[in-house]
């Protein structure tokens, strides 16, 4: 790394230094080009007489590095810094809700009777899990107005499957024969029709082209008289970050022709504690207790992706769930609800996440989860407001969670989304979700959550404003080879693909 | 360029000779994908309909679906195509096309658009 690099520091009046990222820090060459990496890190005799009983080859001859525990732990830790992270700074991330994840959520998690009991324990040793469990289901109820919650899915696309499969049950155990159709709008994430298709269904697609949201007439041209429909999957708000205004009439319809309404939840947090997805027709739903509820998420742990049903769907879903009888709190398996289902995951799900989720409801409370959902929409429609003159914005605002805008104002100067995001790892941010959703062109969709600060969306704000004037005044062939300042410049992405290396260095 | 060449509103042209339609995608949906990076192509002998997807194209941006206009079994891919991307960008006689199809309704090809009426379309895009 070079002395000379420059760190750039903004002064103010005062001389104050105001926070600043750019680029990275250090540079970490491979285990196995480090200096001496022949060397034994630790000095054992070797055993005698050692035979391989497994048929592996000696240790010698594999070519692992050896390097000793510092050599190691400092590798490892310098590589970490690389890991961009929301404890680093603004993720704003559309459609992934990167917001700080508590530390109190984290002291909970470790508390010994929940960190240190396992899932084969006899239920009357783990009561306060169970009762744990069991008010998380609740709170869930209760936000989304949907009694029947399963905790196991394992994440997002996991409660997407649950939720899909209980649909699937639930026309199975009914008799409904032929219904091998799923409605998804054009503006889905990838996960929904891949769930679909996983599930056995064929996908019917949902135009939203013109207004970016769902519309009574697009969705009675893809009912059609509906006898072959199953369902339909829609994420409210949608990926444009916008309110799917007539779903109540475009659910009634559905429900009528005989469909089950599944409701994707990763956009959950625009809504929670305002509106309760029941109301607007919704059948079954997951949630992202690491988007909504702040469980880490990212590289930083397992996601959890729980589903909450109506009553009538309650039945089908997977096992385990927990009930209360009495004082008592227990786990229902397949001989418990044999209309269920069945398993889809080891055990009961992701417990540290379902701690970290309860701490933060319970902590927030009803009123402050109400203000995440109020919050998180205010930042978003303040970047909104604030670049809709720089960058065009395809759907008139006012937007919910996350703020749609495309490259078109730049296009035409040679300045595209991916060189707007390559700019903003120059400038130590880490950049939008590009070129999605799929239905707009050069789409740029900006997440701020409300645990973003004033200061720091304002930071972000005026890094997106200077690359406008910069293309507006011509300045624009530096984008092209932005970022500058990090290890690793702009990468050829389509030689990556089209040829990846994937040993190195390939002799080994 | 051949006079038979036909355009979807999905951004695939269509050449036609006696009944077999080759399949491409157009210089707009190229320009809006950016880069292939790979391209799923069917098995031959499969049997498509109108509308139906039947290849997968795949740029560092994006995955897209490719459909065809017209219903019939697949009798060839372009595996050369599989290897070499950037044939895509080639026409029908330079080996462009993804694959070809026995068109089993004539008739499916009636409302696709010529070349002066999907450069309107694609300009009403932008």
């Amino acid at each position: 790394m070079s002395a000379e690099r420059k760190i750039e520091t903004v002064t103010t009046g005062q001389n104050e230094i105001i926070e600043f990222n750019r680029g990275l820090l250090y540079e970490e060459s491979l285990l196995w080009e480090k200096e001496h990496a022949d060397h034994p890190g630790v000095d054992l005799p070797a055993p005698e007489n050692l035979k391989s009983r497994t048929g592996v080859p000696d240790r010698e001859n594999i070519g692992l590095p050896q390097v000793s525990e510092p050599q190691v732990l400092r590798h490892f830790v310098k590589m970490s810094t690389w890991n961009y992270s929301i404890d680093h700074g603004f993720f704003p991330l559309g459609s992934c809700t990167m917001k700080h994840n508590p530390r109190l959520n984290e002291k909970l998690a470790r508390l010994p009777g929940f960190a240190q009991i396992h899932p084969l324990q006899p239920e009357s040793t783990v009561q306060g899990a169970l009762k744990l469990m069991h008010e998380l289901q609740h709170w869930l109820a209760e936000l989304t107005g949907l009694p029947g919650v399963c905790l196991a899915p394992a994440a997002g696309a996991h409660g997407e499957l649950a939720g899909i499969m209980t649909i699937k049950r639930a026309h199975e155990m009914k008799g409904n024969k032929g219904r091998n159709v799923m409605l998804i709008p054009d503006s889905a994430h990838g996960t929904n029709p891949a769930t679909a298709a996983m599930c056995g269904y064929t996908v019917k697609s949902i135009s939203t082209k013109e207004t970016g949201r769902l519309t009574v007439a697009a969705f009675k041209e893809a009912l059609g008289d509906g006898k072959d429909v199953a369902g339909m999957m829609v994420t409210n708000p949608n990926t444009c970050g916008l309110f799917e205004t007539e779903i109540q009439e475009i659910a009634k319809l559905l429900h009528k022709a005989g469909g089950y309404f599944y409701c994707d939840g990763a956009n959950f947090n625009a809504l929670v504690g305002k509106v309760r997805p029941a109301d607007f027709g919704v059948d079954v739903m997951h949630i992202n207790l690491h988007k909504t509820f702040s469980t880490p998420h990212g590289g930083g742990g397992p996601g959890s992706g729980p589903i909450c049903t109506t009553a009538e769907l309650a039945p089908y879903v997977p096992v385990p769930t927990v009930v209360k009888n009495g004082e008592t709190y227990s786990l229902q398996w397949e001989k418990d609800r044999p209309e269920t289902l069945g398993q889809l995951k080891g055990f009961q799900g992701q417990f540290g996440m379902h701690v970290r989720a309860l701490s933060y409801m319970m902590s927030h409370g009803a009123d402050g989860l109400k203000q995440v959902a109020e919050d998180a929409v205010l930042g978003a429609n303040y970047i909104m407001a604030s670049l809709k003159n720089d960058f065009h914005a395809p759907f008139d605002g006012p937007c919910m969670h996350e703020c749609l805008l495309t490259d078109k104002n730049q296009k035409d100067a040679g300045v595209t989304t991916l060189d707007i995001a390559k700019a903003l790892c120059e400038k130590g941010f880490h950049p939008m979700t590009v070129y999605f959703p799929l239905v707009v062109s050069g789409a740029m969709l900006i997440e701020p959550t409300e645990t973003e600060s004033k200061d720091s969306i304002d930071r972000f704000i005026a890094a997106m404003k200077e690359f406008a004037a910069d293309v507006r005044e011509g300045d624009s062939e530096k984008y092209h080879a932005f970022p500058e300042s990090t290890p690793r410049r702009r990468l050829d992405e389509v030689k990556a693909a089209r040829t990846p290396v994937l040993r190195w260095p390939s002799d080994i | 360029m051949s006079d038979n060449l036909k355009y979807t509103k999905e951004h695939e042209w269509v050449a036609v000779e006696g009944n077999v339609a080759a399949i491409g995608i157009t210089g707009y949906a190229q320009e809006a994908l950016g880069d292939l990076v790979y391209v799923e192509l069917p098995e031959i002998g499969k049997k498509v309909g109108k509308g139906d997807n039947f290849a997968v194209v795949e740029s560092v941006k994006t995955a897209a679906e490719v459909y065809t206009p017209v219903s019939g079994e697949v009798v060839a891919v372009n595996t050369a195509m599989a290897e070499d991307l950037e044939l895509i960008k080639k026409p029908a006689n330079q080996n462009g096309w993804i694959a070809k199809i026995k068109i089993e309704n004539p008739s499916d090809l009636e409302g696709l658009m010529d070349e002066k009426k999907y450069k309107e379309f694609t300009d009403g895009l932008s």
